[in-house]
């Protein structure tokens, strides 16, 4: 069976999964019409650097351009900027923009992405901030000055982030999280501690295991914090960073399947024509069926050239998406780079480096499988393997795991780790297993 | 084909490397791409288009 006609893509979202399943159509070689529609008036750019670089006056806005002018035209894209998608038909398969005007599609990607969640009653308070877009990371920066209090709710990676950019210039932060051990959620316990402790020895004042209760004001400007045990923190400026919340809203009355995220297939369609990529599309992995949503910048970069060759391919021929995550972090001197999916993990090992030299790759592990690897500050070796985690290999038994050969080392870091397998008790913190204790 | 890769930009992803392994590697100390060959073969192409694609801090450009 051949695909229906195409000659109408509309893609919603111009941002890093949008323009990624525009290249990927043009580099398939579809000549029709190619719409997108982003709600921001920039032409697309990159968001990690908003709470890296650019957060920290490193780089101004223009390096965050995914694309030059040049290349854009190149797409000969029909590109609808500052246009926010309102409705979409998917009987007539026409999406209705904010500014009245309508644009048919023979098939349409939702490429909307997420917004940061923010709390209850600070809408519009000065000195409240989220970090999601160029502007956002422009008001805060310029907060960060010598002496400022800068309270972060919520230490999740752009929190931990900003929380070192913050105290490079100068400001006083306080990190405000209801985890017992920050960004153990991400990494474990061993690993999170040590982060913690990094974030400590910077000057970063953490408190963990209370939930904020609400922002206090001053004459409409933030003047702090009260947490759930009723203590008070003071602030010149708060930032919220606990999450994301799928930007679906647009959908409600279209009769696409929404839940946490659009809902789509193993291929990314969501039926009649409606695909999904990026921070917005969630999608049962091919190998654990499970439904997953991934907010990384390579998915979206990965997800939206699938859904080009699927659309292309037609929903008959599409492929499922069968990705290895991959998401990196930048705090002070460390880089942290995680492959594959650690959430369920009941198996760790420190395969390279350690803990105390914080240089170090480790692998995790499910149900006698790798399911991931993470790394600090070791990227060429981390990378190495990837390659079990994509295969899903058995969980090594230690000989295995004999360093590769191309493997430069500092000689503490060539010994053979030993394996702790079961969960330990220390481990409460997040529910995961604790490192293996040679160094930890 | 012409390669050039801004190193400032890069994060060290390596997407780069899975994608187009004789084109591209990484330094060992901090992951920054390095370009093995910057006028790479025909039967290269689309590994590096692929890799351009996938990079996630844009710093891979491509001139055909
Ligand atoms: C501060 C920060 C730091 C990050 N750091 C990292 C990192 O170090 N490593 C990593 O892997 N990932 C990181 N990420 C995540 C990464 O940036 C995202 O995964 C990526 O941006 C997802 O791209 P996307 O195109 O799916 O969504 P988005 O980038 O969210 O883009 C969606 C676009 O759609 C627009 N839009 C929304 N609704 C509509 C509508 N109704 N009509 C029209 N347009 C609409 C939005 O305004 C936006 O421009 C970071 C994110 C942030 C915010
Ligand atoms: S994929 Fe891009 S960011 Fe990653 S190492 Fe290669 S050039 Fe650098």
């Amino acid at each position: 069976m051949t695909a229906p006609a195409l000659a109408r893509v509309a893609v919603v979202g111009a941002s890093a999964a949008g323009l990624s399943v525009a290249e990927g159509l043009r580099r398939d070689g579809y000549t029709g019409r190619l719409t997108l529609i982003g709600d921001e008036p920039h032409l697309p750019y990159d968001r990690p650097p908003l709470s890296k670089q650019l957060l920290s006056g490193a780089w101004d806005a223009d390096r965050l351009r995914l694309r030059s002018a040049e290349a854009l035209d190149a797409l000969g894209l029909d590109l609808r900027l500052g246009a926010a998608a309102v409705a979409l038909d998917t009987e007539a398969r026409e999406v209705a923009l904010a500014d009245g005007d309508r644009v048919g599609y023979d098939a349409l990607v939702v490429a909307t992405g997420v917004a940061a969640r923010r709390l209850p009653g600070t809408d519009g308070v000065a000195g409240v901030h989220v970090l999601r877009t160029l502007e956002d990371a422009l008001d805060l920066r310029g907060e960060l000055r010598p002496g400022r209090r800068l309270v972060i709710v919520g230490a999740g990676f752009v929190g931990a982030e900003a929380a070192a950019v913050a105290r490079e210039a100068g400001a006083e932060v306080t990190m405000v999280t209801d985890a017992a051990v920050p960004l153990a959620d991400a990494l474990g316990p061993d690993l999170g501690a040590m982060l913690s402790q990094v974030h400590a020895e910077h000057g970063v004042r953490i408190v963990p295991g209370v939930l904020v209760d609400a922002v206090l004001t001053e004459g409409g400007r933030a003047s702090g914090v009260r947490l759930a045990d009723g203590r008070t923190i003071e602030a010149d400026a708060v930032l919220v960073g606990i999450g994301a919340r799928p930007n679906t809203g647009w959908l409600a009355a279209s009769g696409v399947p929404v839940g946490d995220g659009v809902e789509c297939d193993a291929t990314l369609h969501a039926g009649s024509g409606v695909w999904a990529a990026g921070d917005v599309a969630s999608w049962p992995h091919p190998r654990t069926g499970e439904r997953v949503r991934i907010e990384h910048r390579t998915n979206a970069a990965e997800q939206g050239l699938a859904v080009a060759h699927n659309i292309l391919a037609g929903p008959d021929h599409a492929t499922p998406f069968d990705p290895v995550p991959y998401v990196w972090s930048d705090q002070y001197d460390l880089k942290i780079q995680v492959y594959g999916q650690l959430r369920g993990y009941n198996q760790v090992r420190v395969v390279e480096g350690s803990l105390a030299e914080r240089r170090l790759t480790a692998l995790y592990g499910r149900d006698g499988r790798v399911c991931g690897a993470a790394g600090v500050t070791m990227p060429r070796a981390t990378r190495r393997y990837r390659l079990l985690v994509a295969e899903q290999a058995p969980w090594p038994s230690t000989a295995d795991l004999a360093p590769p050969p191309s493997a430069r080392q500092a000689p503490s870091a060539r010994q053979a780790p030993s394996a702790r397998q079961a969960p330990s008790a220390g481990s409460a913190a997040s529910g995961g297993p604790a490192l293996s204790g040679r160094d930890a | 084909m012409k390669i050039s890769v801004d190193v400032d930009k890069c994060c060290g992803a390596g997407q780069c490397v899975l994608a187009a392994p004789d084109v591209f590697d990484q330094r060992d100390e901090d992951g920054i791409v390095i370009l093995l060959d910057a006028n790479p073969p025909a039967d290269q192409y689309d590994n590096v288009r692929k890799a351009a694609a996938v990079c996630p801090a844009a710093a891979i450009e491509v001139q055909e």
